[in-house]
């Protein structure tokens, strides 16, 4: 088991022509996903790679290969629209890697997806990985293996190093979810610990979060009342200035709220050990597995 | 993106938000002219990026042209939160009887644009959510269907009593939201709106952030950026691509992705140092994008030390690598330098590395004490 993906997801590359859609699609397929499709319109009845059939739109993508699963590496301001198309055509899991998908747009993407019952991960996201099965999005594969950590971040690259430095340590992971840094994203964090919680292979969770919002927070509140597994966290951000966008549209401190210090103190108070550093990680995981 | 109040005003004007007249002046004298052009009592604002203008001395009544010429004379040229002021807006002053605070923002928890209104404007509105939340009214709004007839009423509501008056504060709401939606805010705000004693609903200030992310669907609202109210190395990090915040300490650091970026700079100041910097240099790099890192980096005067901590995913480490040789080819480094990269091509870049003359580190903590330590005036490995 594990969360999301695992070997009977089938994908479907949005813009699989793309200078990112086909770099990631080869990689993805080279890492043992199963990648039955791709949609660039124009260009339907072309092969990428001389495998994998592309279709001009998503329903007919989904009705020749019945993929169950969409990642998508589109422009960003086609990006929303690209989301809608995949839940439109009855895909219930997504996942958009493009970053810089504006904010008002979501507002209109997120109703739109739940309406039909999908799940989204992203925008801004690194996607996931189920290692040793399954890779989605753009997370290096060779960092991970196969394991009982389930890792859930609002990063990429930070996701990357603790991973790094968990499979060094040898500490596998069950799934890594990369959920992104827009400020109105898909999937949250509680959504990934509930998925967690209840997955048999995730003994235990490490859990990165940035200044910004309140989501760490609330996150916290679901490990207290409702988590039997142990949670280690960290909080990117504890130098950020007020007022100040660090790069993710969503890592900003307003006024008082969204602070790093706020965060850690929720973590404390419901129980989440707290890494003060990225290698952090390592050992109170295995304390907390021991 | 910020604008400034005028340029704000400006976008409601055309929304149909009634606002009073109000032009903008570079000089005193400039200043004076527009005042004796309006005649009467006069406001002075300080056009910048900053809020709290008021407080800092940055908004002045004057009685007369002349009165105008001295506070311009004041005003221009006054630091507000580090910004130099450059223009004043000169506006007729207005009679007061109410004031109100209207502002949109696009809130996460709701993932939709939430009004937020209240009878007690012309002050902060966070001190005001924080003392006497009950003042406040919020209410998100489905980007799908927009701001309702019945639901710009409940907010006319919310602040007057008179019908008059709710009528015409419900159709600035709505102009508000249009204006919000159509310039891709992330933030509209009109603080005070105010009732004159014959009436009326007007906007006295106005003040508008873009998301960055809408600025290639919106070309006009981009030839709104004002270079000369932002700091010089992070316009010149934007022109280069480059997410750049200049900070006070004096590790310069430059890292991929911005989560990183974050967690190295708290390292930096964990082993008792203090950033210079945030300063990502995105996903896909190319050496191009080091060489204007690095020039950014240096022309801080503050940086002791350098620090570069990069994980190869989809950044290729010895793009980055060759990025630092081009760049300290052009321009010898003046401070030391400390270098992490693991990942994509990470043997190659210390290859690279090495025959230039430089060494590279594996270890994200490792390197970051090391920076530190030179920083603090250690001596170069």
């Amino acid at each position: 088991m594990s969360i999301f993906i695992d070997s009977a997801t089938t994908l479907v590359v949005q813009g699989i022509t793309g200078r990112d859609g086909s770099f990631h699609a080869k990689q993805m397929m080279e890492y043992g996903t199963c990648v039955v499709a791709g949609v660039t319109p124009g260009k339907g009845g072309q092969k990428f790679e001389n495998r994998v059939p592309i279709f001009d739109t998503v329903v007919r993508a989904v009705g020749e290969t019945g993929a169950n699963t969409s990642v998508i590496y589109v422009p960003p301001m086609f990006a929303a629209d690209a989301i809608m198309e995949a839940a439109d055509a009855g895909i219930k899991l997504i996942i958009a890697i493009t970053e810089g998908v504006p904010v008002l747009d979501m507002t209109r993407v997120y109703p739109f997806v739940q309406e039909r019952g999908a799940r989204l991960i992203g925008p801004n996201c690194p996607g996931l990985i189920t290692p040793g099965r399954s890779k989605v999005g753009i997370i290096p594969g060779r960092i991970c293996t196969p394991g009982n950590v389930g890792v859930v971040s609002r990063s990429g690259t930070l996701t990357y190093e603790v991973v790094y430095q968990l499979t060094r340590a040898g500490l596998g992971q069950s799934t890594c979810v990369g959920i992104g840094g827009d400020p109105i994203n898909g999937t949250n964090f509680i959504d990934c610990l509930a998925a967690f919680e209840s997955d048999p292979r995730t003994d235990a969770v490490a859990m990165m979060g940035e200044i910004g919002g309140t989501d760490e927070q609330e996150a916290a509140r679901f490990v207290r009342q409702r988590m039997k597994k142990p949670v280690i966290g960290f909080i990117a951000g504890q130098t950020a200035p007020p007022g100040r966008r660090m790069g993710h549209a969503g890592a900003i401190i307003s006024g008082s709220s969204g602070t790093a210090a706020e965060k850690i103190a929720a973590f404390e108070q419901a129980g989440i050990g707290v890494a003060k550093r990225p290698k952090d990680f390592v050992e109170l995981l295995r304390q907390r597995l021991a | 993106m910020n604008i400034h109040e005028f340029q704000a005003k400006d976008i409601l004007r055309r929304a149909g938000v009634p606002i009073p007249p109000g032009r903008v002046a570079k000089t005193p004298d400039e200043a004076a002219a527009i005042a004796r052009d309006f005649g009467g009592t006069v406001v002075v604002k300080a056009q910048v990026h900053a809020g709290g203008r008021g407080k800092a001395g940055g908004v002045k009544l004057a009685k007369s042209p002349d009165e105008a010429k001295a506070i311009a004379t004041k005003i221009l040229g006054l630091q507000i939160k580090g910004l130099t002021v450059q223009q004043v807006l000169v506006t007729p002053a207005a009679d007061i009887a109410s004031e109100a605070y209207v502002g949109i923002i696009v809130d996460r928890a709701a993932k939709r644009p939430v009004f937020m209104v209240s009878p007690a404007g012309g002050i902060d509105i966070e001190e005001v959510a924080a003392a006497t939340p009950e003042k406040i009214l919020k209410l998100p709004i489905d980007t799908r269907y927009g701001v309702l007839p019945f639901q710009a009423t409940q907010l006319g509501f919310f602040l007057y009593e008179d019908v008059k008056k709710v009528r015409a504060a419900a159709k600035i709401m709505q102009q508000l939201y249009a204006a919000f939606m159509q310039s891709g805010c992330s933030l509209a705000e009109i603080n005070p709106l105010v009732t004159t004693p014959n009436g009326d609903v007007v906007a006295l200030d106005a003040k508008m952030v873009i998301d960055d992310n809408e600025l290639e669907r919106h070309p006009d609202i981009e030839a709104l950026r004002d270079p000369a109210a932002e700091a010089p190395s992070e316009v010149q990090a934007r022109e280069a691509n480059l997410t750049f915040i200049k900070l006070d300490g004096n590790v310069g650091c430059c890292v991929n992705g911005a989560g990183l970026a974050m967690a190295t700079m708290d390292l930096v100041k964990y082993y008792g140092g203090e950033p210079a910097n945030f300063l990502d240099i995105g996903g896909s790099s190319n050496p191009e994008k080091v060489v204007n890192a690095l020039r950014i980096i240096t022309s801080d005067p503050n940086v002791k030390s350098i620090l570069f901590n990069i994980f190869g995913g989809i950044t290729r480490t010895d793009d980055v690598a060759n990025g630092i040789v081009t760049a300290t080819k052009q321009n010898p480094l003046k401070v030391p330098i400390v270098i992490r990269l693991t990942g994509t091509n990470e043997e190659i870049a210390v290859k690279i590395l090495k025959e230039n003359g430089f060494s590279a580190m594996t270890d994200m903590d490792d390197a970051v004490k090391r920076a530190v330590e030179l920083a603090k005036g250690g001596k170069a490995a």
